[in-house]
């Protein structure tokens, strides 16, 4: 079992008024940073690298990173850079990236090489990640979002090579040209870092990664689902020709832990009063659709019939819910009480070790595992909330959850290779044409 | 719709994909090439110019029928895509008309091919970058926020789209949406290549704008005009983005001082 960390790392304002479920929404894209604060920043920054290294201290296998752009709700903007200072700062947790945005990078010659410098100066430690990125990362950093899918692919397939390759050699793709690949700087890792895919739910996604062997990732997801998104990943595998095990299937899920139950009631709910995140369920603020699914991001390549008349259309008088979702995108009505409800439904686990030890027991009972990683220290939660969580964790939850996973016999990826002893996916080619959600699916 | 409006759909059958457009009249040609949220089909303005006109209306491809160009990166390949219906269509002494972003690809077709041109009338086009303020994005806007700001005011927006867009209507902006954002989202709506080229262009030019246009900055017409050696420029009072839907008389009257009808 691999047992991981992790926080959006929110940039926790204050004075700034826009919290999600607590304060005035805010409206995704809609906040200058003029408001921003980088002394306030300086501090948050060094505040969540303090808590990794100390996670770490208490027994955590991985530290995982993030990166979201213009956005209040993950200060992870570029996640390489902390996962360099970890690098250096930490001595055994690996440093597990969830995920680099392939298609927003145009040179990712450079991605190849800064991965390969965490590496090496971490002395193998990275765990490299891959995603498309919503819509708010592709107007960011103003990448076309028709050609995300191909500018992904093409990336990873890019990356890989740059790193396994020996150069130098010319690249003439379709998204990136290179009259010489030669990086001095190679990854650790032979042949290269472990790759995961996190998502949320497009299956396309699920087959993509199945049929690479890459574990996958389900972000927070409900437990149905999520286990419905496993058995897809073990159903392509076998088509594939090869077993899935507990090493392909990895889940990030909300745990605090604290020393009253009143505490941890009390922390718990900071999940959903930080800056609006619309990957904190509760939380959203105001997502705008037509930011989050820019055009093209989605395939829509069926060709239309020869409109006869604008008028005529419009007589015919249907109403589109399409637009009808815009018009009223306004903030929907929080559930009565978003805590209770997500607790629960174990979206949020939080409680004294003696309570969270069996309700982690159950997710991991249900969905099977090789890689978990504990969602703590988010939302509004202070330094000292998650000051006291990790020390619960590293006392009582981990060594437990290790007993748990040993008896359940949930091995991670460090512990049975997915790649199947070197034998990569030869299946990999055929991947499918285009994930049919990747807005949902590219969350982090 | 006009009870005398008899207009026939057509199609093209080029090495780049089919075109579909329609047409009505006789007369010396005029084509009409669309906005990017693609052609509405079948308007009164057609009908006004089609009195004395052979009139085609394109699909440009990529946009409602007609068969995506998967490869076309760039307006100018829309561009020469569009020299190619010209010349399959055997049109000789031409007005092109180019509204919006149909005036950006109309321009990039004089600056290529303008031997099968006999005018030139770019409406509140796209293609230049504005010497002040920018083109409206639409990438950042609702659909229905995007094409009402098109016209003069919400209120003609609803009488030409109504209360909600029916479905085939918000099919056309979100697949025309993806083709724009193909070939022009970044830089948006403009090339910097285009304004030099303008300088040798001979085509008759005739400029259009509408007073209210919140879509491409009126200072655009002028830029045009300075940089095209035979244009003037022609204001339509009251006018937003879309003077074809909202002033339709006027704009045929206007395309009719340069066509010769």
């Amino acid at each position: 079992m691999f047992i991981g960390h992790f926080t959006e790392r929110p940039y926790q304002d204050p004075n700034s008024g826009y919290f999600g479920a607590t304060g005035r929404s805010l409206m995704d894209l809609g906040m200058s940073n003029a408001s921003y604060d980088p002394r306030l920043g300086a501090d948050l920054y060094n505040r969540y690298l303090d808590e990794r290294v100390f996670a770490e201290e208490m027994g955590f296998d991985g530290l995982m990173l993030n990166e979201h752009h213009s956005t209040p709700f993950c200060m992870g903007q570029v996640m390489n850079l902390e996962a360099a200072i970890l690098a250096r700062i930490t001595n055994r947790a690996k440093i597990v990236l969830l995920g680099n945005i392939l298609p927003i990078w145009d040179d990712p010659l450079f991605l190849a090489e800064e991965l390969a410098e965490i590496d090496m100066i971490s002395r193998g430690r990275l765990v490299t990640g891959w995603v498309r990125g919503t819509g708010r990362e592709s107007v960011a950093h103003n990448a076309v979002p028709p050609y995300n899918w191909e500018r992904f692919q093409e990336a990873h397939d890019f990356i890989v090579e740059a790193w396994t390759k020996p150069g130098p050699f010319r690249w003439e793709g379709e998204h990136y040209h290179y009259r010489y690949v030669n990086p001095w700087s190679r990854p650790y890792q032979e042949p290269h870092p472990p790759i995961w895919i996190p998502g949320v739910m497009s299956r396309n996604t699920v087959a993509w990664a199945a049929k690479h062997r890459y574990p996958y990732l389900m972000l927070a997801t409900e437990l149905q689902p999520t286990l419905e998104s496993f058995q897809y990943y073990d159903e392509v595998a076998a088509e594939a020709g090869y077993e899935a095990g507990t090493e392909h299937r990895g889940y990030l899920f909300k745990v605090h832990v604290d020393e009253t139950e009143e505490l941890a009631e009390e922390a718990g709910r900071k999940y959903v009063q930080g800056p609006s995140n619309p990957f904190l369920e509760g939380n959203q603020g105001i997502v705008r659709p037509f930011i989050q699914n820019l055009p093209g991001l989605t395939q829509r390549n069926n060709l239309l019939p020869t409109m006869r008349s604008f008028a005529a259309a419009a007589s015919r008088g249907r109403a589109s819910q399409h637009l009808k979702d815009e018009k009223k995108a306004a903030p929907p009505p929080p559930p009565k009480d978003t805590y209770v409800d997500q607790t629960e439904k174990l979206s949020i686990i939080s409680g004294t070790p003696d309570s969270v030890i069996p309700k982690v027991r159950h997710v991991l009972e249900t969905l099977r595992p090789g890689t978990i990683f504990f969602w703590d220290g988010d939302g509004a939660m202070s330094h000292d909330d998650q000051m006291r969580s990790l020390r619960l964790m590293g006392s009582d939850v981990i060594p437990a959850v290790r007993e748990m996973a040993d008896e359940l016999d949930l091995k991670g990826p460090f512990e049975v290779d997915p790649a199947g002893e070197g034998e990569a996916s030869a299946a990999a080619d055929d991947a499918p044409e285009s994930p049919d959600d990747p807005a949902a699916q590219a969350a982090d | 719709m006009a009870e005398d409006s008899a207009y026939r759909e057509g199609e093209l059958v080029l090495a780049t994909g089919t075109i579909k457009y329609l047409e009505q009249g006789g007369g010396t040609p005029v084509v009409v090439l669309h906005h990017s949220w693609g052609s509405p089909g079948w308007l009164p303005f057609h009908d006004r110019l089609a009195e004395n006109h052979r009139v085609v209306v394109p699909d440009m491809p990529g946009w409602g029928g007609s068969e995506r160009p998967a490869w076309a990166r760039d307006p100018r390949d829309i561009a020469i895509i569009m020299t190619r219906v010209v010349a399959g269509l055997d049109l000789e002494d031409v007005t092109l008309v180019g509204l919006g972003f149909g005036g950006y690809v109309a321009a990039e077709f004089a600056t290529m091919n303008p031997s099968r041109l006999a005018s030139l009338v770019l409406v509140g086009a796209a293609g230049l970058q504005p010497g002040e303020g920018d083109i409206l994005d639409q990438m950042m806007l609702s659909h229905r926020k995007y094409i009402e700001d098109s016209f003069r005011d919400a209120e003609t927006y609803a009488g030409y789209v109504g209360e909600e867009p029916a479905e085939d209507v918000r099919l056309l902006w979100d697949l025309s949406r993806e083709m724009t954002a193909r070939v022009t989202w970044k830089p948006y709506m403009f090339n910097r290549r285009l304004e030099p080229l303008l300088g040798d262009m001979q085509v008759p030019t005739l400029i259009v704008w509408g007073s209210e246009d919140k879509v491409v900055p009126i200072e655009c017409a002028r830029q045009f005009e300075a940089a095209i050696p035979n244009a003037r420029v022609e204001v339509v009072d009251g006018a937003g983005h879309v003077v074809e839907l909202e002033e339709p008389d006027a704009l045929a009257e206007l395309v009719s001082s340069v066509s010769g009808a």
